[in-house]
């Protein structure tokens, strides 16, 4: 594209490609009509649904308060796409610019973006995780399913793994009346995300409302009665779970095996990509025709250091949507790159959680705002002198302000006066977090690149 | 095709979503606050609630609702073509 008209032609005639129907490619899709794309547009999904909306099926659906299949996302506009749902992306030809699909047709295109996001981490031991009563949650399916099993009334649930999925399972269980066991591999609920003092916080509200949480500890086997239902599952301190129902949550897989040996830069990391959602290939070399968006991808943010951040946020695959879509019909000198400051949302036990910034990036805390033991607080996270993150806990309107400071590379501790004089706001603490050579449930940030630490230089094929 | 044209898709953004509330009082049928400051939704409205849900969507202070684009609702979402 240099100037030749070449792009004018490709808007009028040429063809796109959008891997993956989830929430970045619908709103990559719609994008792309917005900007005046006039050529073919092909939207490929695995799922045989139209695009919905994922939030819910952790939340209202598991309450009763939502169908899981009528969580359909809105249509900002028309797309007038070709859709091909209910066939997997199978394989990438880069030379050839084809997209070959599992019941054997090939797409071809001009431009690709890939946004084939994430996938639940399924439970490691295969016949376990085929045992009628345990269950994942990721898709419109897996929620249905289990909105069934919850609504049947079941015993005692387990739930593997107490990140935002797995507190957020816990608290509808717990709204319905069900008992409920959490069993966690690191010190408290949520620690891999907002480190072990807002952990604390958590660990209080889930007992607080009758979760048997059991920190440090693993799941070592789910048993089976004769019939194939799970009946227990034991753990590592040596103690037995009588359950029905388990509900694996142990965070998400990138769905990039379909890209292995295309050449493309994807791994069990994601898709390399740079900040304007260029995907680059196996050599580090960036391609210009395909793009990545959403979960999948892992893009250098200027805020952090330009570390490549993996964010399997909602907000983030709406961004990088529009940016991709507005980079693919654009001239170099016009592109322009991801920079939004991440910020995320979860609620459970009565409480909104929201978050700006890469809180597990800070190394300390300072509770600017409110107190940890009324369960109503905003913390500020510090990085090496800097603002780099903010958890509000029912404090949600003044994580704007928070967010600015993070924009504007505030020193930290902040150097305002607490606004509320609270104890808890007196010096920062240690903010706790996990050793991150543990692993522990999913991350919901991945970091990777510049760090000397980063020892992965070569490329990982998918097993 | 799995939907009719009577139901309207709803989307909440709560990363801008602030708690303010007026979509609960507008319209409490589909929005319902779920302790001090968390949001609720039924994400999927029948046609009746179109005109209550348009109030709660434009009365929100930070315009976090998002609904089906007049027009854009119905576009055929199928299989193979």
């Amino acid at each position: 594209m240099i100037g030749d008209g070449s792009l004018e032609r490709f808007k009028r005639e040429g063809r796109i490609v959008v891997v993956g129907a989830s929430l970045a490619g619908l709103r990559a899709a719609e994008a792309l009509r917005d900007k005046g794309f006039a050529g073919s547009l092909t939207v490929i999904g695995d799922e045989p649904h139209e695009p919905y909306d994922r939030p819910p099926l952790s939340k209202q659906v598991l309450l009763g308060k939502a169908v899981a299949d009528r969580t359909a996302l809105p249509r900002l506009r028309s797309v007038d796409a070709t859709w091909r749902l209910g066939v997997a992306a199978a394989g990438l030809d880069m030379a050839g610019r084809r997209v070959r699909l599992a019941d054997g047709d090939e797409v071809p295109y001009d431009r690709l973006l890939i946004a084939t996001g994430v996938r639940a981490r399924p439970w490691p031991r295969e016949a376990e995780a085929e045992l009628d009563g345990v269950f994942v949650l990721r898709t419109r399916n897996d929620g249905a399913a289990l909105a069934r099993r919850l609504a049947a009334g079941p015993k005692r649930v387990l739930v593997i793994g107490a990140g935002f999925t797995g507190s957020e399972i816990a608290s509808a269980c717990r709204e319905r009346g069900l008992a409920v066991t959490v069993a966690e591999r690191g010190s408290a609920p949520l620690v891999g995300a907002l480190g072990g003092v807002v952990g604390a916080v958590s660990a209080e509200m889930q007992r607080e409302h009758g979760v048997d949480l059991r920190t440090g500890v693993m799941v070592t086997a789910l048993e089976g009665d004769a019939s194939g239902r799970v009946r227990a599952a034991h753990l590592s301190d040596g103690s037995t779970v009588e359950t029905d129902l388990v509900i694996i949550s142990l965070g998400a897989t990138r769905n990039t095996e379909w890209l292995a040996g295309s050449g493309l830069g994807a791994g069990p990391r994601g898709i390399a990509c740079d900040a304007g959602c260029r995907a680059f290939d196996v050599r580090g070399i960036v391609t210009d025709d395909i793009y990545a968006a959403g979960d999948v991808a892992r893009c250098p943010h200027p805020l952090f250091g330009y570390q490549f951040l993996s964010l399997e946020h909602w907000g983030n695959a709406v961004t990088q949507a529009r940016i991709a879509a507005h980079n693919m019909l654009s001239e170099s000198i016009d592109r322009i790159p991801h920079m939004e400051v991440p910020a995320f949302w979860s609620s459970q036990f009565g409480v909104n959680i929201k978050s700006v910034g890469v809180p597990s990036l800070g190394t300390e805390i300072l509770i600017a705002q409110g107190s940890l033991k009324d369960h109503r607080f905003v913390g500020v996270y510090g990085y090496q002198g800097r603002v780099i993150g903010a958890v509000a806990f029912d404090q949600a309107r003044w994580l704007p302000f928070y967010q600015e400071l993070i924009e504007t590379t505030a020193p930290f501790p902040p150097p305002f006066p607490t606004v509320d004089r609270h104890s808890d706001g007196a010096r920062p603490l240690d903010a706790d977090f996990p050793d991150p050579s543990i692993p522990t449930h999913g991350p919901t940030v991945t970091l990777s690149g510049y760090s000397p630490a980063d020892r992965r230089m070569t490329f990982t094929p998918a097993h | 095709m799995e939907r009719t044209d009577h139901v309207v898709r709803i989307a909440v953004d709560l990363n801008r979503c602030q708690g303010y509330a007026q979509c609960a009082f507008l319209a409490p049928e589909i929005f319902v606050m779920h302790g001090e400051e968390a949001l609720l939704y039924n994400p999927d409205a029948d046609e009746a609630q179109r005109d209550k849900l348009a109030q709660a969507a434009a009365a929100c202070p930070v315009q976090a609702i998002l609904v089906d684009a007049v027009g854009a609702g119905a576009e055929a979402v199928s299989g193979d073509r």
